[in-house]
């Protein structure tokens, strides 16, 4: 009971943050469930929208800037797909895969640019700021939101994968990218509704992510990126419901890792995951086998 | 008789760049720009030549280039700070556990070893993996690397998350030329010798390969240990060339940044890696610096001229290259 007690703010934080994590794993795994890349520069997508909510909160009453927010982060992510991996498509995986590290490389240098290097204020977003007492913690009340919000955008999200037209498309052409092209699936408008439903999601956890940090810098998205990555890996990648579980393991892990006063390690820890998983049972938890054929 | 003279030639050739270099140094203001362009590309075109080893002509596609710079770097700084600083460097850690200090040369060897030991027992898990799965995984133990050499515990050694400084540097341009200028031609001469060949081929057809008798771990573990130590070395001469050393500084952004100098260059290219390199450390030190400049003509300001826009441009560039222009400046040759 006294380790509960000890522990119970670190289990909540890492609840928070694997909902987070969640919602960007969730975007990874789509990606790479249909067109087999790592979107290197999904990190960085998640931190611009993190920009965006700064700078649109400044201009415009909040009720106006979320919506804003959203859009635009679906729209970069959908711009993304056009401009920098589309005209690879024919192209062998690694050349896509350096274009992921550009597209990364660019975002985060024109984050630079436009914030001049300076970490910028995160505006406060009433009501899922507010502070919370649950047991012996006090927390904000982010913490509680995110994994039922978390819980329910994939709820709605297998729904919509299992039952409508455009859901059953993406099965396909994840299963068979050449036999589904050949059944008459429209590819393209496939892989764009991927990144925008990855980039939506993105929007909305960087929205919860940043609420519990002062502010935003160029590189911010690069962390929690790669441990959103290793998370949709641990679960299976090309698994929702996988990278979803992954997610929440990882942020609680990495929170009682702090918790025991390990700060250094709770990245190696992520890493340190990844390599043993990826070693002894390399489908992740929920992962469908892959063979290869000659 | 043909082969002959064209090893004179390329003699005569290196002789005559090292000549150049003396008679600039001799001529020119130290402090310009192209002897940093210069120390800093040749460094970079090392690790370049060494991740192309692996990424161009094995197929591996690994992004722990940064990790094994900074074990290079570290086992560079912690051998070599002479025992009379040692106190001062290690003030938290009073004066660290080594007291003795190694002659460069064999303080740069070690450098290489060491970061070639830790890919011996990294590649032992990781290289039986495929792919993007092995760039992951390669990331990842870049990054508990860095973990590691930040903690605290092994302060007595690594200083922490403290700087390493102090070490003997190099001032003169030749040094960085002479040591980069000879592991690249080892390795180019590795590239040409029937392990090489086997590389090429591991690249090309993983199960052709291995069915013409090329055995495949030890082929890949091969190039990944050797690649290392280059690594390892060059990371060494960046500890040199930057005087101070800190953990913090050896990003996964780094390695991006090496890879796209493979690319920028030519994958599977030794002398595209090396032209890439110079001129990525000369746009991004020298000729693109008026972009962070604000400028006016007469009175009008150039817009969107300021601070980091050089990036922004720079990225700009780099992103056409890898989309229109894919074979990169050498293509393969």
């Amino acid at each position: 009971m006294n380790f509960m007690q000890a522990n119970l703010p670190y289990l909540l934080a890492g609840i928070s943050v694997g909902g987070q994590y969640a919602l960007i794993a969730i975007g990874y795994t789509m990606v790479y469930g249909i067109l087999r890349l790592i979107n290197f520069a999904h990190g960085d997508v998640f931190m611009i929208a993190g920009l965006i909510m700064i700078y649109a909160a400044a201009a415009m009453p909040l009720y106006l800037a979320i919506p804003l927010v959203l859009i635009a982060t679906v729209v970069i992510g959908f711009l993304i797909e056009r401009v920098a991996y589309k005209p690879l498509r024919s192209a062998p995986r690694m050349s896509i895969m350096i274009s992921a590290i550009g597209v990364s490389y660019l975002l985060q240098n024109l984050a630079l640019y436009v914030t001049g290097g300076l970490s910028r204020m995160y505006p406060t977003i009433p009501f899922i700021s507010d502070s919370v007492t649950i047991g012996s913690a006090t927390t904000k009340m982010v913490t509680l939101i995110t994994p039922v919000l978390t819980l329910i955008l994939v709820v709605v999200l297998v729904l919509f994968i299992h039952k409508t037209k455009i859901g059953m498309a993406m099965r396909a052409v994840s299963k068979d990218f050449e036999t589904s092209q050949l059944m008459g699936i429209k590819i393209n408008s496939v892989i764009s509704a991927t990144f925008i439903i990855g980039s939506f999601l993105a929007a909305v956890g960087s929205m919860l992510y940043f609420t519990n940090y002062a502010g935003v810098t160029p590189t911010a998205g690069a962390m929690p990126g790669l441990k959103a990555f290793v998370a949709a890996v641990f679960g299976g990648i090309g698994s929702i419901p996988g990278a979803v579980i992954g997610a929440f393991i990882i942020g609680i892990c990495e929170n009682i890792i702090k918790g025991m006063g390990w700060t250094t390690f709770s990245d190696a820890f992520t890493f340190a995951l990844l390599i043993v998983i990826l070693i002894a049972k390399p489908t992740g938890l929920f992962g469908e086998k892959a063979t290869d054929k000659v | 008789m043909k082969k002959k003279t064209a090893n004179l030639i390329s003699l005569g050739l290196v002789a005559g760049l090292f000549l150049v270099l003396f008679l600039l140094e001799q001529v020119m203001d130290p402090a310009s720009m192209l002897f940093v362009v210069l120390k800093k590309g040749a460094i970079y075109a090392l690790v370049a030549v060494s991740m192309n080893l692996l990424n161009g002509f094995t197929g591996l596609f690994s992004l722990g280039q940064a990790g094994f710079m900074l074990i290079g770097a570290y086992a560079y700084g912690i051998l070599t700070i002479p025992p009379e600083a040692r106190d001062a460097v290690y003030q938290y850690f009073d004066g660290g556990i080594i007291q003795f200090a190694l002659p460069v040369p064999l303080a740069l060897i070690i450098a290489g070893l060491a970061a070639a030991f830790f890919a011996f027992l990294i590649g032992l898990p990781v290289l039986r993996l495929k792919s993007d799965y092995l760039a992951i995984a390669t990331l990842g133990f870049a990054e508990i690397i860095r973990a590691f050499f930040q903690w605290d515990a092994l302060g007595p050694i690594t200083n922490g998350s403290n700087l390493l400084r102090r070490f003997p540097t190099f001032s003169s341009v030749i040094f960085p030329f002479f040591v980069a200028g000879l592991c690249i031609a080892i390795i180019v001469l590795l590239v040409n010798s029937s392990y090489g060949r086997a590389f090429k081929a591991i690249r090309d057809d993983e199960v052709a390969a291995e069915a013409m008798g090329i055995n495949l771990f030890k082929h890949k573990q091969m190039a990944f240990v050797i690649s290392s130590f280059f690594a390892g070395v060059s990371g060494a001469l960046l500890a040199m060339y930057q005087t101070t050393v800190q953990a913090s500084a050896f990003k996964s952004a780094m390695t991006y940044e090496i890879l796209l100098i493979v690319v920028i260059g030519g994958i599977g290219s030794i002398s595209g890696s090396c032209i890439a390199s110079f001129l990525f450390i000369a746009c991004n030190e020298w000729w693109l610096r008026f972009l962070d400049n604000e400028l006016f003509i007469g009175t009008w300001q150039v817009p969107l001229l300021r601070t980091g826009f050089r990036k922004v441009v720079f990225s700009i560039i780099i992103m056409a290259v890898v989309l229109f222009y894919r074979q990169g400046i050498m293509g393969d040759r």
